[in-house]
């Protein structure tokens, strides 16, 4: 019989499907007026912790409880909405309105994670905004706790879990002993929707809500963004008169030979 | 006629003081109320997060599966379960019934998001929930609401058995008799056109017990389909091919008088009542159409180029998707407004006729438009704008004709100014 409590860190990111455009001071990215939704890997990683709470009650094995966590600005508790509709039994929302790295996300756990004490963390690999690929493995540093990134399968074993990566050149499996950190890959689930009698279940569900402060951990950023730019646009093809003309141009115009 | 207006006028102008007396206690009020109403484009935190939830079921569940739907005319069950599965074939039925226990705005935010993909899952959805949910949750007896809502709410589909082949806008001559015998009601009729009963298996069948009594002898039975319901022939339909549409035939079929869906003779009462809030349902199923179609068409207009610019940028077009896409917002509008209206406790018949009429005009207008724009690709099958139009023409049938639309409307506005 095992009785887990497991954490899932969830940030609010621009969607998906958003056209993403640079501001006019070219600091940042747009965010006014932009849809903004979970990380997908990040639904992902809620899909993973309901599913293992679901398989420990169909097997009559155990209980799970989730706690979905979210660091930044108060619409991130939107985010927690979405989580809770999904399935997560209750939210804790650490309100921040200054810029968070990865490295302070990561503290800002690490406080929850102290006073929650869950037997499971679970993180997307990365957010879809930065991309950074950072705030699992930090926190596993922090708390000097085992990791198992990219997954793609997870077993929950006795006070265990064997996770299988997806690595370049092929799949590695490995097994760590529980508490553990656990960050998501793509193939992992295929997340649900927030059925409608869940999304008027998450209304009732607590949202807990602590301030940095309240936390006592440094947020200071230690990278500075210098600029931000877009990509450059993509230059329409050309038709060339004859080889010579087209070994030219390789040469002159796009400098490759 | 300008006789009748002229004293109106005239005791309007003799009263200045009284009119500037009011004005600024009318403008201070007014500015304090205005930081609280929100736009109708506000939804609450459980709406933003239904719709898109449906959304995405909509794209991810439904959307591979329309053309096949249609071209064989049949309803997919994969779908079916899923509309279940998320809850939303019992949003206001409450939960000790297994239903969602939302509320009616979300109703008509989930039919709105459904039709955007495809209007024939999406009146599956509509008439199961503003109908027949909605008449057992009103209605019935806590007995009946204990057998059906539950079953409603997770895996079986009700029907509204009330138009015949002589009885549609004009309920009156409905024919289809009950007959008293011992604790039981004898039923024998034919009911047409019945939207979703080839997929039923609950029955509201309204059926007179009197009829020297005329309207007043009208009832509604809850049947069911084993004892005995014959659905009969399924139309081959226009548009909204996936939903079925059967004759049924009734023959002596025995229908325990605890089904009687609330009192005896109030059936006419209760479709009524019932159709004046369905109406606003049909008007988000036209609204999403409409939304559907040109979704599905603007973008092409900025890709396809002739005389070397986008076929979106000549303003002989820019006029045209304009006035469709103002269209389309006042369509929203008013459904919207007739949504809340309801849910407010507030009168809504006449906003809800003028909702559903308007909705259903402008998803004729957005598809017709659509295919013009999108020329041969817009006339192929291939495409989805076609089949928003031939699931559009429903709206101006269904649930009330725009004629009787226009009479209900005219019959409120005529009490207003005549009495």
């Amino acid at each position: 019989m095992s009785n887990l409590r497991i954490l899932v860190a969830t940030k609010r990111v621009i969607d998906y499907a958003v056209k993403i455009r640079v501001n006019a001071a070219g600091s940042a990215v747009e965010t006014a007026n932009v849809k903004h939704s979970m990380n997908p890997f990040d639904e992902i990683g809620t899909e993973q912790a309901i599913q293992i709470k679901e398989a420990l009650a169909k097997s009559k094995t155990g209980t799970a409880e989730i706690v979905v966590v979210s660091c930044g600005p108060v619409k991130s508790q939107e985010t927690l909405r979405t989580a809770l509709a999904m399935g997560a039994d209750r939210a804790i929302h650490v309100d921040s309105e200054e810029e968070l790295q990865p490295l302070a996300v990561a503290k800002l756990l690490r406080a929850v994670v102290e006073k929650e004490k869950p037997d499971m963390v679970i993180l997307g690999k990365q957010a879809i905004d930065d991309d950074s690929n950072q705030t699992g493995q930090m926190l596993a540093g922090l708390l000097n706790w085992p990791q198992a990134t990219f997954a793609s399968k997870v077993e929950l074993g006795d006070k265990s879990m064997t996770v299988t990566r997806e690595v370049d050149g092929g799949v590695e499996t490995v097994k760590t002993p529980l508490p553990a950190i656990l960050t998501t890959d793509l193939r992992l689930n295929v997340p649900r929707y927030a059925s409608l009698p869940n999304i008027m279940k998450a209304k009732k569900k607590p949202l807990a809500k602590f301030t940095v402060a309240d936390l006592g951990v440094d947020i200071k950023p230690r990278l500075q963004t210098l600029k931000i730019v877009e990509p450059a646009k993509r230059q329409g093809g050309k038709i060339v008169e004859s080889v010579d003309d087209l070994v030219d141009k390789l040469k002159n115009e796009a400098k490759v030979l | 006629m300008f006789s009748a207006i002229r004293p109106r006028l005239a005791s309007v102008v003799a009263k200045p003081a009284v009119l500037n007396a009011v004005r600024p206690r009318f403008f201070s009020q007014a500015a304090v109320a205005r930081s609280n109403i929100a736009s109708l484009h506000t939804l609450t935190e459980d709406e933003t997060l239904l719709k898109e939830s449906v959304a995405r079921f909509a794209q991810e569940q439904v959307l591979p599966k329309v053309q096949k739907m249609d071209e064989t005319e049949k309803l997919d069950a994969d779908v079916l379960k899923g509309l279940f599965e998320q809850g939303l074939m019992g949003i206001e039925t409450d939960t000790k019934y297994d239903g969602s226990e939302s509320s009616f705005m979300s109703a008509i935010l989930t039919i709105e998001e459904l039709a955007k993909v495809d209007p024939s899952i999406s009146v599956i959805c509509d008439v199961q929930n503003t109908l027949v949910n909605t008449l057992f949750r009103k209605y019935a007896s806590d007995d009946i609401k204990e057998r059906y809502l539950p079953r409603l709410a997770t895996d079986t589909v009700g029907c509204f058995c009330l138009s015949e082949a002589g009885s549609g806008s004009d309920a009156f001559a409905l024919q289809t008799r009950a007959v008293k015998d011992g604790d039981n009601y004898i039923l024998n009729g034919t009911k047409m056109w019945i939207t979703n009963s080839g997929e039923a298996e609950i029955f509201l069948v309204f059926a007179n017990v009197a009829p020297e009594k005329g309207y007043k002898g009208i009832t509604c039975f809850v049947v069911d389909k084993s004892m005995g319901v014959k659905v009969n022939k399924k139309e081959s339909k226009l548009g909204i091919r996936a939903s079925s549409t059967c004759t049924l035939n009734f023959d002596d079929i025995v229908v325990p008088a605890a089904n009687i869906l609330g009192e005896v003779g109030k059936g006419y009462k209760y479709a009524i009542e019932i159709l004046n809030e369905g109406r606003i349902g049909i008007a988000a199923q036209m609204l999403g159409l409409a939304q559907g179609a040109f979704d599905a068409t603007l973008p092409y207009l900025f890709q396809r180029k002739q005389f070397g610019q986008n076929i979106g940028s000549f303003q002989g077009m820019q006029h045209q998707y304009a006035q469709v896409a103002m269209e389309i917002e006042a369509a929203r509008l008013l459904t919207y407004n007739a949504a809340r209206l309801k849910e407010e406790g507030k009168p809504f018949v006449k906003e809800a006729a003028m909702a559903k009429l308007y909705a259903s005009q402008v998803a004729e207008r957005t598809a017709s438009r659509c295919i013009e724009w999108a020329g041969g690709i817009g006339f192929t099958r291939d495409f989805p704008i076609e089949k928003f139009y031939r699931d559009c023409k429903i709206g101006a049938i269904y649930e009330g004709t725009s004629n009787i639309q226009l009479q209900t409307i005219a019959k409120i506005v005529e009490k207003q100014y005549s009495s």
